[in-house]
Parts: C-alpha cells; structure tokens; sequence
C-alpha cells in the first residue's frame, strides 16, 4: 500500500460513525439498485427469449417485401449465395426454413383464423425444442401429414388429437389453397400468448399447400451471442445486398422492444433518484471532513507537502469510501442475485393471471449478468469522481494562511 | 554563514476596511547556529514575520533571501518543495498528522524528500530517541501530551535536515514543566547539532534561554540584543 493509499485510508475511519453511514448509504443504494436491475433484466431475457425462443429467432431472412405484406406471394428460394454467408458466419449456430400465412381453419360448424407454418419437424425441435410443449398427442414426424394446434387455437375449435380439420387458405398468385390436416398433437406454451396463435404442418405439405414448392417466406436465424445481432445483421446485409430483407428480433415485435425500452427508462429515473440522494449523502461527508480538516492540510502544505499530493490523498479517500461501500453492497447482492436467477420468485392469485394475460410466466425472473454489478460500480465511481471535484478545487487552492489559522 | 537575509520588509493586510501594516520595514540577518527568540505584545507581527520567513506568505515589500535564494521569486509549488528542503516547522498546536504514529510523521518528510526506507526508520528513532520519546514512537498524536507532541513536531522538523527551524509560540498550549523541557531538548541541539532556532514567545522563562532577543513593536524591531 502506498504511503497515500495508507493514509486516506486512516483518514476515512477517523470519524467511524460518520463513514459507516455514507458506507450504509452507498451499500443500500447499491443493493435496491443492483436488485432492480438485475429483475429488469432478467424479465427483460425471459420477454426476449419468449418471442425468440419459440418464434422469431434472433434474425430472420425473407423476400425484400415479404414483412410488409406477408402474403405467399413473396416467399423465395435459398440461393447459393445466401447458404454461404450463413455457413461462413461463426456467430450464426443454426437456422431454419419456414413458410407461413394466414389460414381459416374449420371443424364442424367453427371456424377460426389462425397463422399455419409449416416446418421442418427435427431441425425446428433442435432449435426450439418445440416438441417439449406437446401436451397431448404427439410431435410432428418428418414428412408429417398431420398438424399440431396450439391449446387455445384448438379448444375454440372444439378439436383433439386425431379429429382432421380443414384448412382454407389463398396460395400463390391467388390459387386456392385447401386441405385437411388430421390433428396430430396439443401444444401448450409457457408463454400463454403462444396458445393462441396457429398450428404447425411439415413444411414440404405447406409448400405443396400454398403452390410454392421449393420457396418459403422465411430463414430463422439463431446466433450464440444475443449482444452480437445487429452486428451479425449488417455482415449479412453487407454480403446479401437488396436480395434478401433482414430484420432482427426487435424490429419485427418492436411491442417487445418499446415495452422493454420503455420499462428502462422509468427504472433509470428511480435508480437516478435513488443515487442522487446516495450522492448528495457522499457529498455531505466530503464537505464536513474537508472543513474538519483545514488546519491539518494547511500544515501538510506548510512542511512541504505539494497540493496535487493531497489532492491525491483526498481523490482516494473519496473513491474509497464509494468503493467500501460498492463492495459491501456486492457482498449482499451477488448471492442474493444468484440465489434468485437460479429460483425465481413465484407469482401467485390475481397477480399471476395478470402475467398470464400478457404473455408472461407468472414469475420474476433474475439476471446475474456482469453488467449488472459492473454499473453500479461505474455509478458509484462516476459520483465519487463529481463529490471529488468539491476537494480537488479546495485543496488546489487551499490559502495557506487561512488554512493554518482556521 | 548568513542562512537568513531579511532587507526591508514590510506586510500591509487589506482584507479588511482598514489596512493593517503588519510589518513596517524589517531588516534583519540571521546566521547560522542562532538560538533566537522573537518578542512582542500581542499584534506586533511575530507571526507575520515568521510567516514570511518561513515561505508560508509573501511581503507586501521587501526581501527575503534563504540560504541565499531569494524565495519571492519561487512559484508556488517550487516554494512548497524549497520548504520541505530548507526549513524546519514547529507550531503552536496541532502540528501532526493525527492517523499517523510518532514515527511516521517523522518519516514523511523524509519520504516525501525522497529518503529511503530503511535510512528514514533509522533517523526516525534517532530523532524520537534525542527528544526523549523513543520509547513512544508507536503512538498516534491522541495517545501523546501537548508536550510530548510538540517534541515529536521538533523531531519531524529536525528530519528533513533544514537550515533552520522556524517555532512560532512553541510553548503556547504547554505547562511549565513540558515548557521548560521542550526548550532544553532545543537548546542541546542547537548546541550539539548546531541547528538555527527562531521562535517567537511572550513567555519570560522562554525568552532567559534565548541567546538573541528581537523586540518586535507595531512591526518594527525596537530591539536586538546578543547576549
Ligand atoms: N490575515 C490577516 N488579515 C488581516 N490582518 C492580519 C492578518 N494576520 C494578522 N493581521 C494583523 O496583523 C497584525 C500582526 O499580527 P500577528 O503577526 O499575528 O501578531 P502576533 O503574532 O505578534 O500576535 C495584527 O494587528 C493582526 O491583527
Ligand atoms: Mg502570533
């Protein structure tokens, strides 16, 4: 340790009392502060893998005008050149081929609207794990001429596992697209959302169904690293030109996206007003120990003692006191996070219908991602580094003469 | 060897309303080996004298030449760094650096001029020893005297090797006892050392040990006497 470090250190336990306070101050915003952000983002992973886990893959690859229209008139064939720059980008783990649209599906007297997309039964549950949601019945094989229902989808049309229903759709160019799919499977989501949606058919009978044979309308795209998809998606765009559209999870549900967004910025404004006052709590202390300690610097000075020197003495007795009180908080909340990530705490009666309603397990979910902790010690830093500019000015202008007579 | 050149020096104050002529055209030369002490009424000026002689403020006229440097001409950092070489300091009270030991104050000046670990311990102890507290130097300032810290102050000023030392009011704060003790220690090593000495006072018993005696009045010198 040096002889600097040694002293600010003595010096920030001169006054015990008052330094276990601001270190109290500093340890609870840090905790509330590291707990809040760590529930965002883990609700925040858990809202994004819903979407993407079991639908949108983080990226996906369509015809240049298929998402503004998504009819299955813009669907399109791989080409070589495409294959390519998906087999030579490391990021990108796996991907899938689907086709869909929008269909009428009709058993007895009911009939309701609901998306058909149509599958590659094995690569989709490697990706997925789709068939770890069947709850009755059973999964798609290859080459499957049934379909699986999603809960919901089927209760409304009153059908189960080995009732046929009857499919409507328009195909390509306007051809009439009908059939009947013998129900295969019930699939029920986590996500309730999900139950809603549609059924999954092979996609080789969607291409014959729709009169695409060969096309479909999009690619999804899994990468290993959720941080790297927008750099992933200029690569491609780089190397695919207008060929192809590419979009990232967050523009095709920009619902999810804004939700997300706009959940941050409240979190900020609470988390601002929580370390405003942690700041002002470090800042009280600075200004009573540096009036406290005028006499004494004034002597420092007197003997010899360079003012730069004491403003370093002064600068680590600040970030000290931030950092003690970092620490401490750490030590509460990193088990405390981890704890949680691993068990998260359930939500039970009217609350948890509530979280169903919108989609959501009915849970709250932790992250303990580095970021997470690695802010609030960037906070804490950035405020001591402001509460320091107070003794920095004051020691680089200390009047000796005052000093010593005060 | 004239350690201290002192020609007309005058300090005015204008802080307040009224300007107060501190200092009135002091000259003055103090040479090495001197025991001296500076007198006074209260407001005389012995502080302010002190003051500029040691480097801590500047007069409003005049000049003031160290070891022949003339010290107005030093900017403010280089005269913080000419104190730390040159001269030694001793307060009236509250002189030490409370979250260090006897003998790391004594220390950090040497640290800070740049002595070497074990040299620095080893003159440390010396200088505890000689003002006869060797067997305190792990105390913190609070667990000493107001006579025991004064002496660790002698010592920590005596550390950094100066060309003299500079007491304003040293015995202030102290009773008779630790008065007269903390002068003997001075005097012996100003006689066996030949350490420069210049201490301001009011107390008589202070002022018989003194060797030279300047009587300061409305910031003049009415007085120098050798004895
Ligand atoms: N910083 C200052 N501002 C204004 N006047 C001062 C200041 N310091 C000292 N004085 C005045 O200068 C005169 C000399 O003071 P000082 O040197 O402290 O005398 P002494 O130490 O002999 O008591 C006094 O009249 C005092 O009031
Ligand atoms: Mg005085």
């Amino acid at each position: 340790m040096t002889t600097n470090m040694r002293l600010a250190w003595r010096n920030i336990w001169r006054n015990k009392r008052r330094t276990l306070i601001t270190v109290a101050s500093i340890f609870f915003g840090v905790l509330l502060s590291t707990f809040m952000t760590s529930m965002q983002e883990g609700t925040y992973s858990k809202m994004i893998d819903n979407v993407v886990g079991f639908y949108s893959g983080y990226i996906q690859v369509h015809h240049p005008e298929y998402w503004e229209n998504k009819t299955i008139d813009y669907t399109f064939t791989p080409n070589d050149s495409l294959e390519q720059a998906l087999k030579n980008n490391p990021s990108i783990t796996s991907y899938v081929q689907r086709l869909e649209s929008f269909t009428l599906m009709s058993y007895k007297t009911s009939t309701k609207g609901a998306a058909l997309i149509g599958i590659d039964p094995e690569k989709e549950n490697k990706m997925s794990n789709l068939s770890h949601w069947i709850e009755k019945g059973s999964y798609l094989k290859p080459g499957d001429d049934g379909i699986i229902l999603a809960v919901n989808l089927a209760k409304n049309l009153g059908v189960d596992v080995g009732d046929t229903l009857v499919l409507i759709s328009q195909g390509y160019h306007g051809a009439t697209a009908a059939a009947l799919f013998p129900v295969r499977g019930i699939l029920k989501f986590p996500a309730p959302t999900m139950n809603s949606l549609g059924g999954y058919i092979d996609i080789q009978h969607a291409q014959n169904f729709f009169s695409v044979p060969g096309k479909y309308t999009s690619l999804v795209l899994m990468v290993n690293d959720y941080g790297k998809v927008n750099q992933i998606k200029h690569r491609l765009k780089a190397e695919l030109g207008k060929q192809f559209e590419i979009m990232t999870w967050d523009e095709m549900d920009p619902v999810t996206k804004n939700m997300i967004d706009a959940d941050r910025s409240g979190a900020y404004i609470t988390k601002g007003i929580l370390y405003t006052l942690v700041g002002f709590g470090i800042f009280g202390t600075i200004i009573m120990m540096m009036a406290e300690r005028r006499k004494e610097m004034g002597i420092m000075v007197a003997i010899g003692m360079q003012k730069s020197r004491l403003s370093k003495i002064l600068f680590y007795e600040t970030t000290l006191l931030g950092f003690v009180g970092v620490l401490a908080g750490f030590a509460v909340s990193l088990p405390l996070v981890l704890y949680l990530v691993y068990h998260p705490i359930p939500i039970t009666g009217e609350a948890a219908k509530a979280y169903e309603q919108f989609g959501f397990e009915a849970a709250m979910f932790f992250s303990a991602q580095w970021f997470v902790f690695a802010r609030q010690l960037l906070i804490i830093f950035i405020i001591t580094l402001t509460v320091y500019i107070y003794p920095l000015v004051k020691t680089l202008n200390l009047k000796l003469i005052k000093a010593l007579h005060s | 060897m004239n350690v201290i050149e002192v020609k007309n020096l005058k300090k005015i104050y204008n802080s307040s309303e009224v300007k107060v002529n501190a200092l009135n055209g002091i000259d003055l030369t103090i040479e090495q080996g001197e025991f001296t002490a500076i007198v006074g009424p209260s407001g005389s000026g012995k502080t302010t004298f002190l003051n500029m002689l040691g480097g801590l403020d500047s007069p409003t006229e005049g000049e003031i030449a160290i070891g022949g440097t003339d010290i107005q001409h030093l900017s403010s950092s280089e005269l913080i760094d000419f104190r730390l070489r040159n001269i030694g300091f001793v307060f009236q009270a509250y002189n030490l650096i409370p979250v260090l030991t006897a003998i790391e104050n004594v220390e950090f000046i040497m640290q800070m001029q740049g002595v070497s670990k074990p040299e620095r311990l080893q003159r440390a102890k010396e200088l505890l020893t000689q003002v006869g507290l060797g067997d305190r130097v792990n105390s913190r300032p609070s667990k000493l005297s107001g006579g025991q810290q004064q002496r660790v102050a002698v010592a920590r000023a005596l550390a950094s090797k100066p060309k003299f030392v500079l007491a304003d009011e040293p015995t202030a704060n102290l009773d008779s006892k630790s008065t007269e003790n903390l002068l003997d220690i001075m005097e012996e090593l100003n006689r066996k050392e030949n350490i420069t000495f210049i201490f301001s006072t009011h107390d008589q018993r202070v002022v018989n040990k003194a060797r030279r005696v300047i009587t300061l009045e409305d910031g003049k010198i009415i007085s120098d006497v050798q004895k």
